[in-house]
């Protein structure tokens, strides 16, 4: 209870937080402080190499410089390589994605059953990286770009499911019903009241994991599945840094121009 | 003629939104369904085609019993019964023409609807009701390009391009301005007469629904409590219908009558 005589006094004095939550929000902080150190202390930091780092650093930019490109021709073949694994990928995982999108949306999904397979799939394939994906599939499929493509299509299918499921669910059901009144059956509603509806975004998310999948494709030639990162991996094994930089230098320019098609596109198509 | 009797609607355990309902439209005539919120309009109209399941009750259009008919059957069915909505329920990526012949889908192939190639007769029915309604210049244009009379508009032959055998109106004036909202009664009182067509209109404006209606139905809590025509709906019976409404509101229904 507050009498009028203390909500005088109080009345010159004023701040944000009340003595507990002050008391709170330090032993927060503490907290927070003890477990970063205890974090810090249980891995096994030779402290002596992070010193080393900036020389290591001058030491290793030195021997990359400069940029060897006697290699050019199959840096750049392998990039286009790279580029038409993450095309291709992405157009297989547009494709399986719709489906999967449809099954996983609670407004359009036929039953609790066909819900739980797709969200199944969505959290399967999220759950697994680019990379381990493609170690499996090189495993299976031997290594090279069919690896790849395969690889990146299954991490796709997750991302691009989940992100177009979460689309159809923000529908505007108003055109679902006034089709549902004119008598259509459940495929022609989603042809005529889900799809445009969903268009704008299919597109966007289509692009944006493009733009990812170009850079996720890089790496894929590390673990064998195609592309600029098996000349990167060559690269490295052999100490041939000019030719490491040369890579890195290509690479930056795909991402580049990933960046710069799929902006491009969003303001054509949106 | 649309046949409705002992037509109840009860959502989950509570009191019926619907309580043994009967009611009988038949001809061209235009019956406008007043009541305040929550009288149980709109759920009358949605369980005339099932939108919503009615509870138990009745529902006959010309001889075909809708509350017993299958998913399938009811599909079939429901391309008799033509609806037009408050908020239009367009799709607004679409154009009119693909709107106007959404109306068609429940009798097009899923491929003629896939590439768009509709019918030519669909496509003359379609610019006959545009050119009737005055929207056929907008063939191509994108529904959400048009103003909010054009896109009801869209809405109305979207609906007799089902050449149905009744037309229901939920509230079609309700996101209109007072000019355009007239505009479009007197447009569906002419199509009523001229295509032969029952239509039943749930509508909040009192005066509208005078002028405009050749009967008139007041919905009280899930029941019909007054049913005659425009002229025959005094004071008294407007007070009754919307009686439980505070004072206040009464008066401003008075002040739009």
């Amino acid at each position: 209870m507050m009498s009028t005589q203390s909500l005088q006094q109080t009345l010159d004095h004023w701040s944000r937080f009340t003595m507990r939550q002050r008391l709170m929000r330090y032993g927060g902080l503490t907290l927070t402080l003890l477990v970063v150190a205890w974090a810090l202390s249980s891995i096994d930091v030779i402290w002596e190499w992070v010193w080393d780092a900036p020389v290591q650093m001058g030491d290793l930019f030195g021997r990359m410089m400069p940029p060897d490109p006697s290699n050019l021709p199959s840096i750049l073949e392998a990039i286009w390589q790279t580029v038409n694994i993450a095309t291709l990928a992405t157009m297989f995982a547009v494709v399986v994605s719709l489906p999967v999108a449809y099954i996983s949306a609670q407004n359009t999904t036929p039953n609790r059953v066909t819900l739980w397979i797709g969200r199944f799939i969505l959290v399967s394939s999220r759950s697994v990286n680019t990379i381990i994906w493609a170690l499996l599939f090189v495993a299976i499929f031997g290594p090279g770009i069919v690896a790849g493509i395969v690889a990146i299509m299954f991490r796709s299918i997750g991302f691009l499911g989940k992100l177009l499921g979460e689309a159809i669910e923000e529908i505007d059901q108003k055109p679902v019903e006034a089709l549902e009144a004119c008598g259509a059956s459940r495929f022609k509603i989603v042809l005529y009241a889900i799809v445009p509806q969903i268009m704008p975004a299919f597109f966007a998310i289509a692009i944006l994991r493009w733009d990812i999948n170009l850079r996720e494709s890089t790496v894929l030639g590390l673990v064998g599945a195609g592309g600029i990162g098996m000349i990167l991996q060559g690269a490295i094994d052999t100490f041939n840094w000019p030719e490491v930089s040369m890579v890195l230098l290509t690479i930056l320019a795909l991402v580049v121009f990933g960046e710069v098609v799929s902006s491009y596109l969003r303001k054509k198509i949106l | 003629m649309l046949k409705i009797s002992k037509l109840t609607k009860r959502y989950g355990s509570g009191d019926p939104v619907l309580k043994e309902l009967d009611l009988t439209v038949e001809g061209d005539q235009l019956t406008s369904v007043i009541g305040s919120s929550g009288a149980g309009k709109s759920t009358l109209l949605r369980c005339i085609n099932r939108l919503v399941e009615p509870t138990s009750g009745s529902v006959d259009l010309n001889g075909t019993e809708f509350t017993t008919l299958n998913r399938r059957e009811l599909r079939t069915a429901r391309r008799r019964i033509g609806m037009v909505f408050q908020s239009f329920n367009l799709i607004d990526r679409l154009t009119v023409m693909e709107n106007v012949q959404s109306g068609r889908l429940g009798y097009i192939s899923t491929w003629a609807a896939l590439t768009r190639r509709y019918p030519r007769e669909d496509i003359r029915h379609a610019y006959e009701l545009m050119e009737r309604v005055g929207i056929a210049h907008y063939a191509d244009r994108r529904a959400d390009e048009l103003s909010g009379g054009e896109r009801q508009r869209v809405g109305v032959v979207r609906a007799l391009m089902q050449r149905p055998e009744i037309l229901l109106a939920d509230e079609p004036t309700a996101s209109l301005d007072p000019k355009t909202s007239e505009q479009i009664m007197s447009l569906l009182r002419d199509l009523a007469s001229e295509l032969k067509l029952p239509v039943i209109i749930n509508i909040h404006n009192v005066t509208e629904a005078k002028e405009y209606s050749d009967r008139i139905v007041g919905m009280r809590y899930g029941r019909i409590i007054f049913d005659d025509l425009p002229g025959k709906l005094e004071k008294a019976e407007m007070d009754e219908i919307y009686a439980g409404v505070p004072a206040m509101d009464r008066a401003e229904v008075g002040a739009v009558a």
